[in-house]
């Protein structure tokens, strides 16, 4: 079933014409509301009137995660915080958090992005979906959550750590769907089995995201299991799920593009490219009140393309992800940036400043290993004092990142020195 | 005075156990003990050699962790019951045994090294006893 298919139908010249009539109003509203655009702007000698349509946005500045986090936390906000219903944080690239807030026009905004991606998948009001991503600061939960219930199904907010009562209700509720991270979905499917209740489930349709994964995993997981497994793209600082999803012929997520404008811009020049170049990931948020963005890089490496799709959605629509244009790591649904664990281990004076993350996936469950160089003056002839300090840069960690990380302790100048940018990590999981 | 032990951190990786005998040997610095506790993690490498001072610094300089604890060296009776008689007079007096490993001597002699919460009063309250140890001179003829 197709949600809205005024919105998801529409001929290009329609679409092009609503999207210019919406970038023109966003750029006056985040000039008018919004310091550090308006000083972005007129440090290019940029009006908000040399803006007429979608045809002029190359000539807006782009937004970065860096700004978010200069701005922390709600310097980005164009409404008072009176009208903000909702804050979500992400990971920073240091300590400190990303903040997106949401007015309750977003909230419906965003209820209806999930609510077309659902549908695209299959699930409707007759549905029973478990929503099995965190429901907290992280988008994931509440995010799909809310639009499970716009669409009707009955929706159960599973959120993370209990897969044993997951699975139980899964069975004993008849669950129809879940919305999880692929790589959980196959953990939970190698439990199913263990447990001999593959062919009392009932489950059908599963919606998949917040990590990348490739078509021999969504293969994987439909044979396993029995079922449809579909795509859902989105990041928090954009909105959170809901902003693409892929329909039952996946060829491709189609973008929800009424209110994200995407494009794709070349990872050196940021010139944007046309379809099916490999580029950066580019959103202009068309509808956003709360924290609208002018083309936020997302950074994450894929191609566009146009053309009517086999379920006869006309919307724009972007490839499996190839990668990343910075370090960020996604584990377990978390994303990871490298210098966020540097920023915690510097905190601790028993250990020096370099350290190797060592990603991996055993079992369907992402690992995280961080090999970590103690100081020769720290290190005691006793075991206990040895786990201890473990222990201790273990919670620092966690502390910093939200996921327990296995701590390493080598010896002291073991680590490969790097001259400039450190490489730091080996992600040997195969996710692109 | 107590005896000095050598401490030494490896990672559980192929061959470095080797790397850290082939220093002392290079040098000179003869293993007289030695106890290894593993976890699936690294080693810790527990030695008592008879110049823990040479075998420190060539270890530090081949950029092994390596610390120097006091340690009690023990001797005691070869015959049953006499690491028991042991252990009841530290105990009795509070003082913890951290860990122990053994250490060969000729004839019918034994000797322990143990790693206490309080060595210097662990000395003390042998010294009373009148059970021996022996001290970093006597390990250096060894
Ligand atoms: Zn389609």
């Amino acid at each position: 079933m197709i949600w809205n298919k005024e919105m998801e139908c529409m001929s290009r010249d329609k679409m092009t014409e609503l999207q210019s009539e919406r970038l023109v109003k966003l750029v006056n509203y985040v000039y008018n509301n919004v310091e550090f655009y308006k000083k972005k702007m007129q440090a290019i000698g940029l009006k908000p009137s040399d803006i007429k349509g979608v045809e002029d946005l190359y000539k807006l500045p782009f937004t970065t995660k860096d700004d978010l986090r200069d701005n922390y936390p709600f310097g980005l906000f164009a409404v008072p915080k009176s009208k903000i219903v909702r804050v979500h944080a992400s990971s920073g690239t240091t300590g400190k958090a990303t903040v997106v807030g949401y007015t309750k026009n977003d909230i419906e905004a965003w209820a209806e992005c999930v609510a077309r991606c659902f549908s695209m998948a299959g699930i409707s009001n007759d549905d029973i979906i478990q929503v099995a991503y965190g429901y907290g600061l992280f988008t994931g939960g509440l995010g799909a959550h809310y639009g499970a219930e716009k669409i009707g199904a009955m929706t159960v907010p599973m959120s993370t750590g209990n897969s044993k009562k997951l699975i139980t209700m899964m069975t004993d509720f008849q669950a129809t769907a879940i919305a999880c991270t692929p790589s959980y979905l196959l953990h939970l499917s190698e439990l199913i089995k263990e447990e001999d209740l593959l062919s009392t489930i009932k489950l059908k349709t599963a919606i998949c995201g917040a990590e990348p994964w490739t078509e021999e995993m969504r293969k994987q997981i439909e044979s396993s299991l029995n079922i449809s497994a579909f795509d859902i793209y989105g990041l928090s600082e954009v909105m959170g799920p809901g902003v693409a999803c892929d329909c039952k012929y996946h060829k491709g997520l189609h973008i929800c593009e009424d209110h994200f404008l995407p494009e794709i811009v070349d990872s050196k020049t940021k010139q944007p490219l046309g379809d099916n170049q490999l580029g950066e990931l580019v959103f202009t948020t068309l509808t956003k009140e709360g924290l609208p963005l002018i083309r936020y890089n997302t950074k994450d490496l894929t191609e566009m393309y146009h053309g009517t799709c086999d379920c006869g959605r006309t919307s724009v629509r972007i490839g499996k992800f190839k990668g990343r244009a910075d370090d960020m790591l996604i584990i377990r649904g978390v994303n990871v940036f490298p210098s966020q664990i540097e920023a915690a281990l510097v905190g601790l004076e028993e250990v020096s400043a370099h350290y190797h993350i060592i990603v991996d996936r055993i079992n369907n469950l992402d690992t995280l290993e961080i090999q970590v160089e103690v100081k020769e003056e720290y290190f005691t002839d006793e075991i206990r004092s040895i786990e201890t300090l473990t222990k201790k840069i273990a919670h620092a960690v966690n502390q910093a990142l939200g996921l327990n990380a296995k701590i390493k302790l080598v010896e002291p100048k073991s680590l490969t020195r790097f001259e400039g940018k450190s490489v730091h990590v080996t992600d040997k999981r195969k996710l692109y | 005075m107590v005896a000095k032990q050598l401490s030494v951190f490896i990672e559980n990786r192929q061959g470095r156990l080797g790397e850290v005998l082939a220093v002392l040997k290079e040098n000179g610095v003869n293993i007289l003990s030695l106890s290894l506790a593993d976890t699936t993690e690294y080693g810790l490498l527990r030695l008592i050699v008879n110049d823990s001072q040479l075998g420190k610094e060539m270890l530090s300089k081949e950029g092994f962790s390596t610390i120097v604890s006091d340690v009690l060296v023990v001797k005691i009776d070869h015959k049953c019951g006499s690491l028991q008689g042991l252990l009841t007079i530290l105990s009795k007096e509070n003082i913890n045994v951290e860990y122990m490993y053994g250490l060969s001597l000729d004839g019918d002699q034994a000797s322990v090294v143990i790693k206490t919460s309080h060595p210097e009063k662990a000395m003390e309250i042998l010294k009373a006893q009148k059970i021996s140890t022996l001290t970093n001179e006597d390990l250096k003829d060894m």
